[in-house]
């Protein structure tokens, strides 16, 4: 949708244009809601043994794969859907969907850029992902040796259901590191993928777990070995195409005893009417004194003003401290879907391990979150952080649902929990709800939350110096989010601090 | 949605055992709704969300489990101020124990006695908030309670009353099986105290609903006594009108399940809600879970919760706390805090603190914390020659103080704090 279709702004005398422009630039809608018009290639509607099959097939898998995704669907059968959230949604049929789609052009590597449908190349240029990376996404061979020696990220990029192509796995290779698609990786490293994947999210974890091990098209696979600080940070990029079609990504991080790894992870999808699906699993595993960083700009397409369309965002992520010493760090900024059900978690085993989550989560019109994160402390002297923060505007419900758990054997451990919401309108909804158990007495628990509205007197402040409403309430919001926004990598932090404007546009007056 | 198999079962198990009293003259129609809805939902199960801390089978099961019986030492717990004393034995009214039931300021009847008539003024009370607190989490023991109740009081407070009702519940029988119930309307200015004390039963299942009328107040304080073995749901249903108050304190030590569960709904602007309790638990058995859920329907009230629970020996101290804001109850006030305090290595402490905004001009907060005791702090204690188990005392009690200044009343505030000290003092035995 055009930015002129933004209702008509309400000037206050006084206004300059230039503040009257610089909002509207701010508070275009969402900005990714257009659609690639690319031919794809789908597998028939609908789910069943052969579905899974026939992706298995498409993905070249050897047989091994094909029978764990059959367990799973097997199992999916007998599962229920969880109704536990506080989300609203019609009820989804699971039929009425694409579990496959692909760009067609896909089907056979192009040699050169001018082989490379212009169209895919079109999408990730309007997504602001660098040309030099453009190149290498779209597959062409040799791209690798266009190098610019700026800061560097490796990019793997998900389109629809498939991987369309990976950066700098050559430069990433010489470390050691594995940076490739699932896809890939099952064909290439089977004994990793074997030994590590479902081991931290059982096949039968959960409804959407389970669905997804049965039927997830592909995902990124990143394999740290021994004492290697990965030399770029390492991204995903996510961006649903096809209409009614479900994405199913899987991610599986292994972090190797005394290694490093930062990985972003970036999502969009197109505007539209009816909702769609996106149910992902991550899985990460972290070795003795390794450490992981996982940050997350969820901004898929959050439905229009009215509630109509949007995603439907139901992703399993947990982490796997193993090894003494490791350490993992969650990051996320939640400002897209139309539903939102995601619980990073930390399973702090390895003794002094660490876990940390920030999460800021905003929901504006009809927007529905449900998030949080599980700490669950296993080994000694474990330590564990949480900070979120939710901002409810609109008609929207945002709600923070966590665990800590100390378990008996989890001696002298600590965790401190801070949740705090932001209200901006008498329309919304902001909850909490926090699961604290403690079976030791060595350890120490803390959790605080807090719902306010938005201060009157710093909004006062902000418009005696002459901004703009929405101006000043993006700007203490921003304020708010502050302490999850700094642990953000410096790539995301400016990004998040945009949406976080654009979130809450139309949310004031 | 069909309920489980299990739920079923133990529900009509359950139901099979009771029957509904013989002439039940104005509280009949009330019964008879209950027994269907209680049928309807089910009673609770571990499964269930709602117990997910607390394993409700002992409260659910044909028969009690036995409870020993011990020399209470309940009956003078607020031995120092004086009160209108009402006795029931293995929830059996004594009326030889009992004082005459006449009081300035207030009327007070017997459920069993008023059940002659077929028109009552409480008939609009009996089982209306139960109902009402249905809603959004079903309380099936409530339910239970109001097709089953055998007695209780009906007390109407039409101005101040001239000093506290106490009930005392004592037990004599290892099998007791008691259901008790209470009504409480306080009319608009009105005031009136209610101190319960004692085990009451091997196994007790009590519900009070208080409607607190504008401008009237309610305080409620309850010592759930020590060393006791009983096994207990309790639940308070209060609705508060413009400008009312209600105050409610709970004490527990030692014994082993207690469910305390406590509604409010603030209908009326400008009112207060205050809900605290302390419990000092030792052992496996002891399991004690306090509930509460506060909504919030007005503008500019006021809800406080404060809770904490010193473990020790094995023992599960739960807090389930909720404040609702409904959308309109703008100005609101709440805060809530559990926080557990574990004496040894084998105690847990598990919460769980809600909150549930749909208001935006509101403060809320709440904080929930568990550990151990301040080693720094005993160490302190320890320099300046007060010896360790003194020292873990009295960091006890500073700990439970803030929960005690909830208590209005000066005199009982005392009394419950000697009370605490002793029961400190002497664990278990």
């Amino acid at each position: 949708m055009a930015a002129t279709d933004r209702p008509e702004m309400d000037v206050k005398e006084g206004v300059d244009q230039e503040t009257v422009d610089a909002v509207a630039k701010l508070s275009g809608k969402y900005k990714y809601g257009w659609e690639t018009d690319i031919e794809m290639e789908y597998a028939p509607k609908g789910v069943n043994p052969d579905i899974v099959k026939l992706i298995s097939e498409k993905n070249d898998e050897p047989e091994w794969m094909t029978e764990w995704r059959l367990q799973a669907f097997e199992r999916w059968e007998t599962m229920s859907e969880p109704d536990w959230a506080m989300v609203n949604y019609p009820e989804i049929d699971f039929q009425d969907q694409y579990y496959y789609a692909r760009p067609k052009s896909m089907t056979e590597k192009p040699k050169s850029l001018d082989e490379v449908d212009p169209k895919l190349l079109e999408t990730y240029n309007k997504l602001g992902i660098p040309l030099k990376e453009q190149l290498i996404l779209a597959g062409v061979e040799g791209a690798e040796d266009y190098k610019e020696g700026e800061r560097k990220v490796a990019v793997d990029a998900v389109f629809d259901s498939v991987s369309v192509g990976t950066t700098f796995q050559a430069e990433l290779k010489k470390a050691g590191v594995i940076f490739c698609s699932i896809s890939e990786a099952i064909k290439e490293h089977p004994e990793l993928v074997k030994k590590y994947l479902g081991s931290v999210v059982p096949v039968s974890d959960n409804f959407y777990a389970t669905l997804n091990s049965a039927v997830f098209s592909d995902g990124s696979f990143v394999y740290v070995p021994p004492g290697v600080r990965c030399p770029m940070e390492l991204s995903t990029y996510f961006r649903i195409n096809a209409e009614n079609t479900g994405q199913f990504e899987r991610t599986l991080i292994i972090a190797d005893k005394g290694s490093y790894v930062s990985y972003l992870e970036g999502c969009t999808a197109p505007q539209r009417d009816t909702a769609q699906l996106h149910a992902a699993v991550v899985e990460i595993i972290i070795e003795e004194d390794a450490e992981v960083k996982y940050s997350t700009v969820q901004n898929w397409f959050p439905g229009d003003e009215n509630g109509k369309g949007g995603i439907y965002n139901f992703v399993t992520k947990r982490a796997d401290c193993r090894g003494a010493r490791s350490k993992v760090m969650w990051t996320q900024v939640e400002t897209g879907s139309a539903v939102t059900w995601k619980y990073p978690s930390c399973i702090l085993r390895g003794d002094d391990s660490q876990g940390e989550f920030y999460s800021i989560a905003i929901a504006n019109n009809y927007q529905q979150a449900d998030t949080g994160t599980k700490m669950v402390h296993l080994g000694k002297n474990t330590k564990s952080r949480i900070v979120s923060k939710g901002i409810s505007a609109g008609k929207a419900q945002n709600t923070y649902r966590g665990l800590v758990s100390m378990h008996p054997k989890a001696k002298d451990s600590r965790n401190y929990t801070q949740c705090d919401s932001l209200l901006i309108g008498s329309e919304c909804g902001a909850h909490t709800v926090p699961y604290i158990e403690v079976k030791n007495n060595s350890s120490r628990v803390e959790h605080e939350a807090t719902t306010s509205k938005v201060d009157d007197d710093q909004l006062f402040y902000c418009r005696q110096r002459g901004m703009d409403e929405e101006e000043a309430v993006a700007l203490v919001v921003n304020g708010f989010c502050k302490d999850v926004l700094q642990a953000l990598p410096m790539e995301f932090a400016m990004e998040a601090q945009q949406l976080v404007a654009i979130s809450l546009e139309g949310s004031v007056g | 949605m069909a309920l489980p198999k299990v739920k079923i079962d133990t529900t009509e198990a359950r139901l099979n055992a009771l029957s509904l009293p013989a002439a039940a003259g104005w509280t009949q129609t009330a019964r008879q709704d209950a027994l269907s809805r209680v049928t309807e939902m089910g009673l609770p199960i571990k499964r269930d969300e709602y117990w997910r801390y607390t394993d409700p089978t002992a409260l659910t099961s044909v028969e009690p489990v036995a409870a020993s019986v011990y020399a209470s030492e309940n009956g003078d717990v607020f031995g120092s101020t004086e009160c209108l004393h009402v006795v029931f034995v293995d929830g059996v009214f004594d009326a030889e124990a009992s004082d005459e039931l006449t009081l300035d300021g207030v009327t007070i009847e017997r459920l069993a006695d008023s059940q002659s008539a077929d028109i009552h003024w409480a008939k609009d009370l009996f089982g209306a908030l139960e109902t009402a607190g249905q809603n959004p989490v079903q309380r099936p023991l409530a339910t239970l309670n109001t097709a089953f109740a055998t007695d209780g009081l009906i007390i109407r407070a039409s101005g101040k009353a001239a000093k506290p009702i106490h009930v005392s519940y004592l037990q004599t029988k290892t099998d007791s099986d008691a259901i008790l119930r209470h009504l409480v309307q306080v009319d608009a200015g009105a005031e009136v105290t209610l101190l319960e004390s004692g085990p009451a039963a091997a196994r007790f299942n009590i519900v009070t609903e208080v409607s607190v009328a504008d401008t009237a107040s309610f305080h409620h304080v309850r010592a759930q006594g020590r060393d006791h073995e009983r096994r207990a749901a309790t639940a308070i249903f209060a609705r508060l009108g413009t400008e009312s108050a209600f105050k409610s304190f709970t004490m527990t030590a030692n014994g082993v399940m207690t469910r305390n569960e406590v509604v409010i709904e603030l209908t009326g602007d400008d009112s207060i809600a205050h809900v605290a309790g302390v419990c000092i638990g030792a052992g496996r058995d002891f399991h004690h879970d306090d509930t509460v859920f506060i909504t919030h329907d007005a503008e500019r009230c006021e809800s406080r919760q404060v809770f904490k629970k010193v473990l020790r020996d094995n023992a599960t101290g739960v807090f389930q706390g909720k404040i609702l804001v409904k959308e309109g109850a703008q100005k609101t006030d709440g805060y809530q805090i559990s926080q557990g305090l574990l004496l040894d290595d084998d105690s847990n402490f598990l919460a769980k603190p809600e909150l549930e905004i749909y208001a935006d001009d509101v403060a809320c907060s709440h904080g929930s914390t568990c550990g151990a005791i301040d080693e720094t702090a005993i160490y302190y204690l320890r320099s300046r020659g007060v010896p360790k188990a003194e020292a873990t005392d009295l960091l006890t009690l500073a700990f439970l103080a803030e929960a005690l200044d909830e208590i209005d009343d000066e005199t009982i505030a005392e009394t419950l704090r000697d009370r605490l000290a002793i029961w400190l003092e002497r664990p278990q035995g």
